[in-house]
């Protein structure tokens, strides 16, 4: 029988969203293979997840040591690698923390490795067909993983449906099988993201440009488009790379969520870190040139124009109502 | 200090429109416009600079067809001192492992102080530097947007949700991938590829390196693509057609009820 194992990620006592998420996507892996929760850490927090992962699911192995109590993923790994079966599947969030722990443990369990799935559609015999996207979200793909020796895959954070408490599960002690967690990385300290001048997370309506604003020059025609509609710019990340606005105008996963009543996406191709940071439901008028841009998939209203073009226009029509 | 970059050859996101082919099961890849994977520009852009600091030299390693020298070279116009290419008809079809184990075999004949890749490529997977770093039992520190070189260790920063920055101590050797953002990689014009246009290039095959059998190629790739495909959404937005006066129009009484305006 299949054996399933969801990394679960945590901070200050709470499992990150995605573990409502493992047990729909171990499910649609595979309806017949156990599913067993792992979490990593030390102390209080550790006890306080594992408890309230029995709700999700039918068994937690907790691994509790002071080497772990930063995520660390050169340390996780060697304590999984003691712990989990071999043959298993492990299942881990396709975040910051599961891109630096999963390739290297995926060598070091000699099982195949499978990066930011956002679907499964079944096994046979032993090959696993997963679904994928490539190319910034520009296409789909599926991609087959043999996991006769067992694998290690990532979701990608939001994919599958959360499922709703109803289990009563129990937590397995297992901190003693982890073996020596020594490390040659260690954690020094978190620096917080600089608070910026705007608070873009306040504003009900983002003018939010993409790298289809191309060049610095031209961020002028989104913030006179945004003052306007009484609205504040935010960006995308290669705009905040190329240092045209500050990091606390970008929107996305690695940058800040916003909730606004209106997103307006310029020139954005409508990546998954990108989205990642629109919540909330708002109305999404995406314009862009290129008519297969993935962002008209998530959009309500899709334009396909020059923004350079049309958002003076825009401008112009706003200011004489 | 001795530094290796791994690169790769993409297809530029910014200048194609993908589409399917006739079939419908791969990219149509009749012109296509293939570049450097972005996320690289900035790891050879941070091995030139640190190489600048404080001593050394920049090797750029790539695991292609003959097309692929022209990222090395692109690479080497940035200032990179060598390129490798990782060549052979054998490789093809190789998984994530795969070529992780061709650059093992690689980095093995070399003595590299620091190994940097780019977090993520056009697969976006970002899985390459990772393995590598397990298989070579090296530390490892993925998307690394602050390097700070110091006696035989590096202080780094990995950039994680919300913009927060983790910074880490790891040891030398090591290998990092990199992430956009960590410095402004330098501008490469037709006549910096010019000057590099005759360097030689070494091209080196499976059994120049020594690389095992077992681990490459399309037989043994547990992880296989095998199509392309444009998923059913759903609906997705509704396109506004027209003038663009007629599309403005259209949008402002939209805004207006969404609360936009
Ligand atoms: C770990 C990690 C974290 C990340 N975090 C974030 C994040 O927090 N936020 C974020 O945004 N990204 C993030 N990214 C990057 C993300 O993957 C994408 O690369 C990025 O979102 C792309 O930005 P974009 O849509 O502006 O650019 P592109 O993908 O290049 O899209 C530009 C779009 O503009 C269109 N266009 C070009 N010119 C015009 C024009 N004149 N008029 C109209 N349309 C035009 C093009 O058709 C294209 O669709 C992250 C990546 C990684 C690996």
């Amino acid at each position: 029988m299949t054996q399933i194992f969801a990394y679960i990620p945590h901070q200050g006592g709470v499992a990150a969203d995605i573990s409502f998420e493992f047990p729909e996507a171990a499910k649609k892996l595979d309806a017949a293979a156990t599913l067993t929760a792992v979490v990593t850490g030390s102390g209080a927090d550790l006890d306080k997840v594992a408890n309230s992962l029995t709700s999700l699911y039918a068994e937690v192995i907790k691994i509790d040591n002071e080497a772990l109590a930063y995520p660390n993923g050169e340390v996780v790994r060697k304590a999984l690698v003691n712990v989990l079966d071999a043959n298993a599947i492990v299942l881990a969030a396709h975040d910051t923390f599961g891109m630096d722990l999963c390739p290297g443990l995926s060598i070091k369990m000699d099982s195949a490795y499978v990066a930011d799935v956002v679907e499964f559609e079944g096994v046979d015999g032993s090959l696993l067909k997963t679904v994928r996207q490539e190319l910034g979200g520009a296409v789909s793909t599926h991609v087959t993983c043999d996991i006769a020796a067992g694998a290690v895959i990532t979701i990608r954070p939001g994919a599958f449906a959360p499922v709703e408490a109803g289990q009563s599960g129990a937590v397995a002690d297992k901190s003693a099988d982890a073996g020596d967690l020594a490390g040659k990385r260690r954690f020094l300290e978190i620096v917080e993201a600089e608070v910026g001048d705007v608070d873009i997370t306040k504003s009900d309506v983002l003018v939010s440009v993409g790298r289809g604003i191309e060049e610095e020059d031209n961020i002028e025609i989104a913030q006179e488009l945004a003052e306007a509609m009484h609205a504040v710019v935010s960006c995308s990340r290669p705009i905040v790379d190329a240092k045209w606005l500050e990091k606390s105008r970008q929107v996305g996963t690695s940058g800040l969520t916003v909730k606004p009543k209106v997103y307006m996406a310029m020139g954005i191709s409508g990546s998954f870190q990108h989205m990642g940071g629109v919540k909330g439901n708002p109305f999404i008028v995406a314009v862009n040139k290129n008519p297969k841009a993935p962002i008209f998939q998530v959009a309500d209203v899709g334009i396909v124009e020059d923004i350079l073009e049309f958002m003076p226009e825009l401008t112009e029509k706003v200011k004489s109502l | 200090m001795e530094i290796l970059v791994c690169v790769k050859r993409v297809p530029d996101t910014a200048e194609n429109e993908f589409e399917l082919n006739s079939v419908g099961n791969d990219l149509d890849r009749d012109d296509l416009v293939f570049s450097v994977n972005e996320w690289d520009n900035y790891a050879v852009e941070e091995a030139i600079q640190i190489v600048d600091n404080v001593g050394g030299s920049v090797t750029v390693v790539t695991v292609g067809d003959d097309e692929s020298e022209e990222v090395l070279r692109r690479e080497m116009a940035m200032g990179a001192n060598n390129g490798v290419l990782l060549s052979d008809d054998a490789f093809e079809g190789s998984d994530g492992k795969g070529i992780a184990s061709i650059l093992k075999a690689e980095v093995e004949k070399g003595s590299y102080d620091l190994i940097l890749a780019g977090a993520q490529a056009d697969e976006g997977a970002g899985q390459v530097a990772g393995m590598l770093a397990a298989m070579l039992d090296l530390p490892y520190a993925s998307l690394v947007n602050k390097v700070e070189v110091g006696e035989g260790k590096v202080t780094v920063g990995r950039e994680i949700e919300g913009g927060n920055q983790e910074m880490n101590e790891i040891d030398l050797p090591c290998v990092l991938s990199i992430q956009t953002g960590i410095n402004e990689p330098r501008y490469v014009g037709i006549r910096g590829i010019r000057k590099v246009a005759k360097v030689e290039i070494p091209v080196r095959s499976a059994s120049d390196l020594g690389v095992d059998a077992a681990v490459i190629g399309d037989a043994n790739a547990k992880v296989k693509r095998v199509d392309y495909f444009v998923p059913d959404l759903g609906e997705g937005a509704e396109m506004l057609e027209g003038s663009t006066d007629e599309i403005i129009a259209t949008l402002i009484e939209k805004l207006k009820s969404k609360g936009g305006l």
